[in-house]
Order: structure tokens, then C-alpha cells, then sequence
């Protein structure tokens, strides 16, 4: 079944390259920068230096934003200005391979991006760990937890104000204060818990104690399970929207 | 890093126009069948199928087989219980003016819409069962362009075939052909976005024949073309017709449909209004020959009444009054002889455009 490895091709050139340069400067600009006051003052950040301790939060912040992304504009355009998913409904593919192509060139993006940045960050000396390599699977699994939802949601919009609030009041602010920049424990109280419910916080938490080698295996094994089961009703309910609205 | 969500921009879709060129006079296939009443849309050979539940499977079963064929969106019905039998080999033409139901029809033929009600057989297979299995066999040539804008002419074709599982090698080879078909050949390499209107629906028709399918289903595939793109596309489908390919075509062009179709039906408000051959349509809906007549602005209004009884049927249009007439010449001296003086007369032959006006009260192009 090559034809998804052709429908990749469609988004190809757009920006690969932009989302890895992002974290890059990111980490650079904060981690370097920034890392070295933070450094100066408290010495330690969780036990690590600043720049390893922002470098795997980055990693699963990316992967949110690219999975995301992904599964907003182009998907709504798809359905909605492009035609394309009705042109490959009228030869053999069905629905559900639609969704499965759309969904695993999200993956393969992720994938892409993810590893380059895991690169760098091993060129910097921020992967402490051999079981840095499963923190790309996090990454991968941290994208999609949010691009299978988000596609269910994108394929019922008829407009794209909804993407503007998503962004707004929900990717950022996971960003900012999901572990990514800072331990959740610097949080309020009463922050806390919410910040412990987000899929973010679960793709930081995986993808920072593996490249630091210092997970232990339960919480790991739940947040992965958290994240799986995410991408799982995000696929299914993607499903129904995509029915719903390819087959009138 | 936080980056706004990348505002892709509308990506617009091309507005083909309609192009307004006409190739007339059509010169009609002479086959002077007495049209007798055409009730039924089904063969002789198949009486009474409109009650039988299935089609026979004895290898004489028609390629597409409608029995009360129904499509509903919410409470409104688009098509209303419509009943048809398209042979293999033959050319099946859809008319009908906006919204009678005709691209709602051909979305369910190509198993692309689930029927609301009644039964469709398509090459012998249920496509609410064997979708997918049916639509390997057929090329759909869509009322809107759906084509891969970021993609270039060639990728769209490599794409699309690789959506029929086609080896990539057999994909290039027919793409080489299709493109040569479509004129396209110099602009294989570029994207697709900047193209005309008429060269994006070339390329449209020219995707739909790669998988070379058994059944092509067009709808307004002349949409936007230009003369010479029309007549080389009418060509290229009365080549694949000898072939032995189905051709289901929806039109607004009644030349083209005297071109094409073997048998027609005229669709309004989701029913048929009629069916047959052209030539049978004419001699049914129509008289021989058509006088028409303009007069200066406004006046076709006032003048219509006192033509009253020169002809079997006076059709008042806003640019001129159409006289039905078996004798147009006659006719027309009688015009003169009463006294009226129009700006200008043309005697005609019948055509398919007054039997669409006379069934559907409109004329074909809006
Ligand atoms: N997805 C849809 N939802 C609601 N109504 C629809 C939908 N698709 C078509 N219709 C309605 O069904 C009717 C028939 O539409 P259809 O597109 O089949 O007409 P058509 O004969 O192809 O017209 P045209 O010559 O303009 O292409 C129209 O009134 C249209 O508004
Ligand atoms: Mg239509």
C-alpha cells in the first residue's frame, strides 16, 4: 500500500526544517543563555544543569505543537477547500485508510523532526542515557496524543476560528507550564494536579527520564499507557468526524 | 517556538466559468426511430424489472442497474425514486438544469454517496458492500476539480495511480500517453495551482483515465474548455466508447449530448422528465422546425399573444419568442404577412435544447 508513502509527498517541502530549527534556537537561546544565570544562582535544576534539564521538555513541547499543527489547518482544508480526501475517495481507498494515511504522515513528520532534534540534543551532551533512543517513541506517541484528537475535532470545523481558541487557551499554555520550562513543583498548589492531567506533562515527564536514564518503570509504564490510550480515542473518534463528513 | 498555527491561505478553488461557445449547428445522427411512448427507462429485453427485485445474473445483467434509486440530505429529497439500466458499452447522458439531481446521481453510481433508499447494482456488485472493488473499475471525472494544488501535473497522475495500487512504472508510461492526450505534456513538471481552469479540468479527465477503467463517469466534464479541448475530449471518449468503456456523462451542452449519448435522460426537481435517444426526444418533445424571432427590448412580452395560431407552441424567452412549426419557412411568411417586422428571423431544425426547454420550462445554460 505505497500510495500513503505519496500522499506524504504532498506537504513535503513545507517547513521540515523550520520545526526542528525552532527547539534548536529554543535551546540555545534559553538553555544556553538563560541556563547559565539559572546555573549561576541555584546551580541545579532538578539535579541537572538548565540546558539538559529544558532540552527533552522541548522535545515533547515540539512534538505537541507539530502534532497539532498538523491536525488542524491542513486537515480542515482538506475536507474544506482542497477536495483531495474526495479524490482518494473515488478510487478504492475507504475512509479509514484516508485517516490512516493523513494520520501516519503526521507520525512520520513527528518522527523526522524528533530525531534530528534528539541529534542535536546528543551533540550538546543532553542525552545522558542509552534509553534517550525511546525517548523519539515518546516523542512520536506525545505528537500524536494530540494530532488524533485534534484531527476529530478539525475534520467537524466549518471555520477555522475554533483553531485560534485551541491555540490560545490550549497548546500554549500546556507549553508553558506542562514541565516543559520549569518542574511542575514550582507550580501553586492547587496547579498542580492539572498540570499532572496533561498529555504534555506525560510526554515531558517520559521523554526527560529516559534521556536522563532516571525513570522509574510504573509512573513510565502509566503515562505511556495515558498517552496510548489518548492517541487510541483520538483515532477512533477521528474515525466518526471523518465518516461524517466524507460520506454525504 | 510557539508558532501561530501556519495559516494556509484559502487554497481557492478554480472557478472554471462556463464557457459560452457553442458549437452549432449539431449536425444530428440520423436514426428516425418512431419514439412510441417511453415510459419505462428499462430495455425491452427486461420487462417488467422495475418490479423484479434484482437484475439477472446471467451475464446479460446491465452495467448499472437503478431500481427506485433515492438520495435525501436531511429532509430534502434530491433524487426521487428514479429508475434506469445502463448497458455496457453504451453512452448514458444525465441533463437537467441546477440542482435536478444529476451530480447527486453520479456520486451514488460511483459509490461515493450511500443511496437513501431503492436498490443500485454497479457492475454487478452492491456498493454499499464492494465499494471499494467497484471504484477500481471506475474513473470519475468530478463537477469540481479535485486535484492536489501543492502537487506538480505528473505527481497528481503518479499519486492518483498509486491510489489503484498501479506498479509505478505502468503509472509513468499511461501518465506519458494521458498527458500527450490532454496537451499537457509541457507543464508535466510544474505545480498544478498556477494552471487555467481548463487546463486543471484537462488534467482532471486525463487523472480519471489512469486506472483505465471500465466505467467513466463525467460530470460537466467540458465545463470551462475551450472549443478544441471539447472537441478533442469528445473524440478521445467516442474512441474509448469503441473501446467498449460505459461512459455516464452529465452535461449542460446539448450539442454534446447529441454527440455522445446513445440515450439520454432529462432529470428536474430528482425525477426524469423524459428518456430516449436524441433523436427520439426530439420528435417526441419537439416539432420539426423552430422559428425564432427577436424584436426590439421588452416587446417580445406584448407581441407573443398576437402571434397566437401560427405555430403549435410559442415559447416567449427574454432575448426571443421560439415558434414550434412543422414548416418553418411557412410559418415564417405568415409572421410577415401579419405584419410584424422582427429585428431578426432564424428557421432551425429542433434540437435537444427545446426539448430540455419544453420539459424543464429553462433554458440549458443559466
Ligand atoms: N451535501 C449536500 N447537502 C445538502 N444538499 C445537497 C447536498 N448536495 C446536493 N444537495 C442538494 O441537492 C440538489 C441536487 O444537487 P445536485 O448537485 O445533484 O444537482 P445537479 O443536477 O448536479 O446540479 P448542477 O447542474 O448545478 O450541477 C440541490 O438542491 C442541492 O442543493
Ligand atoms: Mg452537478
Amino acid at each position: 500500500m505505497g500510495y500513503f508513502a505519496y500522499q506524504y509527498k504532498r506537504t513535503w517541502r513545507s517547513s521540515i526544517t523550520t520545526s526542528f530549527l525552532y527547539p534548536i534556537l529554543y535551546l540555545a537561546a534559553m538553555g544556553v543563555g538563560l541556563g547559565s544565570l539559572v546555573d549561576k544562582h541555584s546551580h541545579t535544576v532538578d539535579g541537572v544543569s538548565y540546558l539538559i534539564f529544558l532540552a527533552p521538555g522541548l522535545l515533547a513541547g515540539t512534538a505537541m505543537q507539530i502534532g497539532g499543527n498538523e491536525a488542524m489547518y491542513p486537515i480542515m482544508g482538506a475536507i474544506k477547500w482542497m477536495k483531495t480526501y474526495f479524490a482518494m475517495l473515488a478510487t478504492p481507498l475507504r475512509v479509514v485508510d484516508v485517516l490512516r494515511g493523513q494520520l501516519g504522515w503526521i507520525a512520520v513528520r513527528l518522527a523526522i523532526v524528533s530525531s534530528i532534534y534528539l541529534g542535536v540534543m546528543a551533540v550538546f551532551g543532553a542525552v545522558k542515557s542509552w534509553y534517550g533512543i525511546l525517548a523519539l517513541p515518546a516523542a512520536i506517541m506525545t505528537g500524536m496524543a494530540f494530532a488524533a484528537p485534534i484531527a476529530a475535532y478539525s475534520a467537524r470545523q466549518e471555520r477555522d476560528v475554533g483553531f485560534t481558541t485551541l491555540y490560545r487557551f490550549g497548546l500554549i499554555p500546556l507549553f508553558l507550564f506542562s514541565g516543559t520550562f520549569f518542574p511542575v513543583s514550582q507550580l501553586p498548589v492547587w496547579l498542580r494536579p492539572i498540570a499532572y492531567a496533561t498529555p504534555l506533562y506525560h510526554g515531558v515527564f517520559l521523554c526527560r527520564g529516559l534521556v536522563l536514564g532516571n525513570l522509574s518503570l510504573w509512573p513510565a509504564v502509566g503515562s505511556a499507557v495515558y498517552l496510548v490510550a489518548l492517541v487510541g480515542i483520538g483515532y477512533w473518534l477521528a474515525g466518526i468526524s471523518f465518516k461524517k463528513r466524507l460520506i454525504v | 517556538m510557539i508558532e501561530p498555527a501556519d495559516a494556509t491561505p484559502a487554497a481557492k478553488l478554480d472557478d472554471a466559468g462556463t464557457s459560452t461557445d457553442r458549437a452549432r449547428p449539431p449536425t444530428l445522427t440520423e436514426m428516425s426511430h418512431n419514439a412510441g411512448s417511453v415510459r419505462s427507462m428499462t430495455r425491452p429485453s427486461a420487462p417488467g424489472a422495475s418490479t423484479r427485485a434484482l437484475p439477472a445474473v446471467d451475464g446479460t445483467e446491465p452495467l448499472i442497474w437503478a431500481r427506485g434509486l433515492v438520495k435525501r440530505f436531511g429532509d430534502f429529497v434530491a433524487v426521487d425514486q428514479v429508475d434506469f439500466d445502463i448497458e455496457k458499452g453504451e453512452s448514458f447522458g444525465f441533463l437537467g438544469p441546477n440542482g435536478a439531481g444529476k451530480t447527486s446521481t453520479m456520486k451514488m453510481i460511483s459509490c461515493m454517496s450511500p443511496l437513501s433508499g431503492g436498490t443500485l447494482r454497479v457492475l454487478g456488485m452492491d456498493p454499499a458492500a464492494d465499494g471499494p472493488k467497484i471504484r477500481s473499475r471506475i474513473g470519475l471525472v468530478p463537477q469540481e476539480d479535485s486535484l492536489d494544488l501543492e502537487l506538480t501535473v505528473m505527481d497528481n497522475l503518479m499519486v492518483y495511480g498509486r491510489y489503484f495500487d498501479l506498479p509505478k512504472k505502468v503509472i509513468r508510461e499511461r501518465a506519458n500517453r494521458l498527458l500527450e492526450f490532454a496537451q499537457l505534456t509541457e507543464r508535466a513538471n510544474d505545480r498544478v495551482d498556477p494552471l487555467s481552469g481548463g487546463m486543471k479540468r484537462r488534467l482532471t479527465i486525463a487523472r480519471s483515465l489512469i486506472s483505465e477503467p471500465d466505467l467513466l463517469i463525467l460530470d460537466e466534464p467540458t465545463t470551462g474548455l475551450d472549443p478544441q479541448a471539447r472537441h478533442l475530449l469528445w473524440d478521445r471518449l467516442y474512441r474509448l466508447k469503441q473501446q467498449g468503456v460505459t461512459l455516464v456523462i452529465t452535461t449542460h451542452y446539448m450539442d454534446e449530448a447529441e454527440q455522445l449519448c446513445d440515450r439520454l435522460v432529462v432529470m428536474d426537481k430528482g425525477t426524469f422528465a423524459a428518456h430516449g435517444t436524441p433523436r427520439q426526444l426530439i420528435d417526441q418533445y419537439s416539432t420539426k422546425e423552430v422559428v425564432e424571432l427577436r424584436f426590439g427590448a421588452d416587446e417580445h412580452e406584448n407581441i407573443a399573444p398576437k402571434l397566437d395560431g401560427l405555430a403549435e407552441r410559442i415559447e416567449v424567452l427574454p432575448d426571443r419568442i421560439l415558434l414550434y412549426a412543422t414548416d418553418g419557412d411557412e410559418t415564417l411568411s405568415e409572421v410577415h404577412r401579419r405584419g410584424f417586422t422582427p429585428v431578426s428571423a432564424l428557421v432551425r431544425r429542433s434540437t435537444l435544447e427545446d426539448v430540455f426547454l419544453r420539459l424543464t420550462g429553462r433554458t440549458l445554460v443559466d
